[in-house]
């Protein structure tokens, strides 16, 4: 069927979660209000006890930011979703909602720099520890599991040598071992993949990066598929039992689907805070609107820059699965039929000065630490976003000191590649 | 908490408060591949305001044990004897679509046991297409996705049950998968669409009814349309009708006009 009742992907893009209100505004209002008046106190009484459902106080909901975790729960198939301050306290709400000390995750290799950071280092001060297997490395995967693993962790393509999760079978592994399949979205979107149609149980977005795609905000947003088991695993005390710092709530009876959201709003918007702005989450939506249109723009032009760089002589090595030399070729094009992204890393032949020289060289590109802009980026891993990470811990997420990583922008596609052919001319001038 | 009725384990959620012989009881019956968790907003808020909630898993559903029931007739059936389980002369009843019936047969069938009836989402006779009844045992997630959009009326569902930023649509069919998942050797969906489908004794039953009872509908709901709630509400001798803005999802599509009508029937017991 088609229209209002069961709407496309396009049209949940522009209308899920949103409907003119009383003043009649079509766009979607922005809400900056800390706090909302209650009718009265028993009112009050009924939301804080959660037996009516509204707005209390902006950190823990908004009416905005409602919106937009109607708007992506709906583009990914799940079945709610919680918007926070960034993707890094998106996954941090994920792990600190289902584990505490003593807990184990098992985690792809190819990680973005920030995940890696929080989960080999930080987390491990909080007696959070994290076995990382490369991420096709399917018995790697079941042979890391230990008693206490709670957490399985990839991303859909791993930053930045786009190594494609074979989430459903990493999903099957997870799942045999009583734990959820958490996915981190960011570089593919909805618009590429739905993860929770794969297997995956939890996914989150830096939505500073495609959903957004104007550079203008910092968000993220976490969705419940809905489909992960609490009960049954029988790990996860934290939504199965009693739990005395919320009416000693047990958030699987509360929610037989769900019960991860409830207590992830309920204490860690609560307790860790980490809540997202309405303006910030308005300036996502209004980026969530054209996802569909500037996707297709930065497949496109993805696809050129890809088959420029392939047959460049100063190149060596291109690193996108929409090439035949990659080793995930096969099983992009079964799981991602629409394309791996348009963030993708390649290697210059020659030397570090090289390199340097190629990258500012560049003028239509810009040379920066971030991602899934509409403008064309640039950035030389090794030393910016993976720059705590030695020798062999980048070999392992596939990076080397002469790694490039791009993210194409929505630029004319030509002009992209005058931009890269200056740039390549200047680093074959460079000092070797 | 769990009571042994017909010798199984029969789920019910209290809203987190102990059974008071002192206090009214209500009961909420959920309808096909629903279980307690669409009544939480409901029964959270009468478990709070001096009320007993036995808000139950139907047997063979999800937290019950037992065995599915295959007719309405059935099914209301292990209604009144949750009430003998729980030592309960009287309750209001309180059910949704399928489980309008189970409430309308039980307070037909135990009069006297029933304070005020509650049919949200109602009709009789409750028929279903032969297609989506083929569906649900043929291929029953192209059958819970044609449910499912058959009962959303809005794309901007306010806060409700899993509170601000919930997808009713994804909820509910994540909910329908689980609610099938639950039964390896029944097709819950099947089971239920058929014995809906086959209740021809509404009227009947809605002729014995002795107490108020309130038809709560929606005004665009797909599912039960509101003319087909005409015949019952015909035969009600103390009916009252609420007419809801919105579709099939009564509880999370409009939880607060729907909670309205509860409190403003039940209250003045």
């Amino acid at each position: 069927m088609a229209g209002y009742a069961d709407p496309g992907f396009d049209t949940l893009a522009l209308h899920a979660g949103a409907t003119p209100d009383a003043t009649g505004a079509r766009a979607v209002p922005i809400h900056l209000t800390t706090s909302f008046v209650f009718e009265s106190s028993e009112h009050a009484a009924s939301l804080f006890n959660l037996e009516r459902a509204g707005h209390v106080y902006s950190r823990i909901s908004n009416p905005t930011n409602a919106v937009l975790e109607q708007r992506i729960s709906a583009l990914e198939g799940g079945v709610g979703a919680i918007s926070v301050a960034s993707g890094q306290a998106a996954l941090h709400l994920c792990i600190a909602t289902l584990m505490g000390a003593g807990s184990h995750i098992v985690a792809s290799t190819a990680l973005y720099g920030g995940s890696q950071n929080l989960l080999h280092y930080t987390l491990r001060r909080f007696g959070i520890e994290t076995t990382f297997v490369k991420p096709g490395d399917l018995d790697a995967w079941r042979a890391a599991v230990q008693p206490n693993t709670k957490l399985f962790f990839g991303e859909t393509v791993g930053n930045p040598g786009l190594d494609v999760l074979n989430t459903p079978e990493v999903a099957a592994i997870a799942h045999a071992a009583g734990v959820p399949l958490l996915v981190d979205s960011t570089l593919t979107s909805p618009w590429l993949v739905q993860p929770f149609t794969q297997g995956a149980d939890l996914v989150y977005h830096s939505a500073t990066k495609f959903l957004s795609g104007h550079g203008t905000v910092i968000g993220g947003l976490v969705v419940d598929g809905g489909s992960f088991d609490w009960d049954a695993s029988g790990k996860f005390p934290e939504l199965s039992a009693p739990y005395e710092g919320f009416h000693n709530m047990v958030f699987t009876e509360e929610a037989s689907v769900g019960a991860f959201l409830l207590r992830a709003r309920r204490e860690g918007l609560r307790d860790f805070g980490a809540c997202l702005s309405p303006h910030s989450a308005w300036l996502i939506l209004q980026g969530i609107e054209t996802l569909s249109l500037r996707m297709e723009r930065h497949m496109r032009n993805t696809q050129r820059v890809v088959e420029f760089l392939a047959k460049h002589p100063l190149v060596s090595r291109v690193g996108h699965p929409m090439l035949e030399s990659h080793p995930d070729h096969a099983l992009a094009q079964k799981l991602l039929p629409r394309g791996a992204g348009s963030v993708f890393s390649f290697d210059i032949k020659g030397s570090r000065a090289q390199g340097k020289a190629f990258v500012e060289a560049l003028k239509v590109f810009s040379h920066l630490a971030n991602v899934g802009d509409c403008r064309s980026l640039v950035i030389h891993p090794a030393s910016t976003t993976h720059f705590r990470m030695d020798d062999e811990a980048l070999a392992k997420g596939g990076i080397s000191q002469g790694t490039i990583r791009l993210s194409i922008g929505l630029e004319e596609a030509d002009d992209l590649l005058d931009d890269l052919k200056r740039a390549l001319r200047a680093a074959e001038k460079a000092e070797k | 908490m769990h009571i042994q009725v017909n010798n199984a384990p029969l789920y019910c959620y209290t809203g987190g408060k102990a059974l008071d012989a002192a206090k009214p009881t209500v009961v909420f019956i959920h309808g096909v591949l629903n279980d307690h968790s669409v009544w939480i907003l409901q029964s959270r808020y009468f478990a709070n305001h001096g009320w007993n909630v036995l808000a139950l898993d139907l047997p063979g559903h999800c937290r019950s044990g037992g065995t599915p029931a295959t007719t309405v007739e059935a099914a209301a059936d292990v209604v009144i004897a949750l009430l003998d389980a729980a030592g309960i002369q009287k309750a209001a009843l309180v059910g949704h679509s399928f489980g309008s019936l189970v409430a309308l047969e039980a307070a037909g069938r135990a009069p006297e046991r029933v304070s005020q009836l509650v049919l949200v989402g109602t009709a009789h006779p409750m028929q279903v297409s032969p297609a989506l009844i083929d569906a649900s045992l043929n291929a029953p997630q192209k059958a819970l996705d044609m449910v499912n959009v058959f009962s959303r009326s809005t794309l901007a569902p306010p806060p409700s049950a899993l509170g601000p930023g919930t997808w009713i649509y994804g909820a509910s069919m994540a909910l329908g998968k689980k609610v099938l998942a639950s039964n390896k050797e029944v097709n819950l969906f099947h089971t239920g669409f058929v014995a809906c489908d086959s209740y021809r004794n509404g009227e009947v039953a809605m002729e014995r009814v002795a107490c108020p009872t309130l038809f709560v509908l929606g005004d665009v709901d797909q599912m039960t349309p509101p003319k087909a709630a005409k015949s019952l509400i015909s035969k009600a001798k103390q009916g009252k009708v609420v007419m809801l803005p919105g579709g099939h999802h009564q509880m999370t599509e409009t939880p607060e006009a729907m909670l309205k009508a509860l409190v403003d029937f039940l209250q003045p017991l």
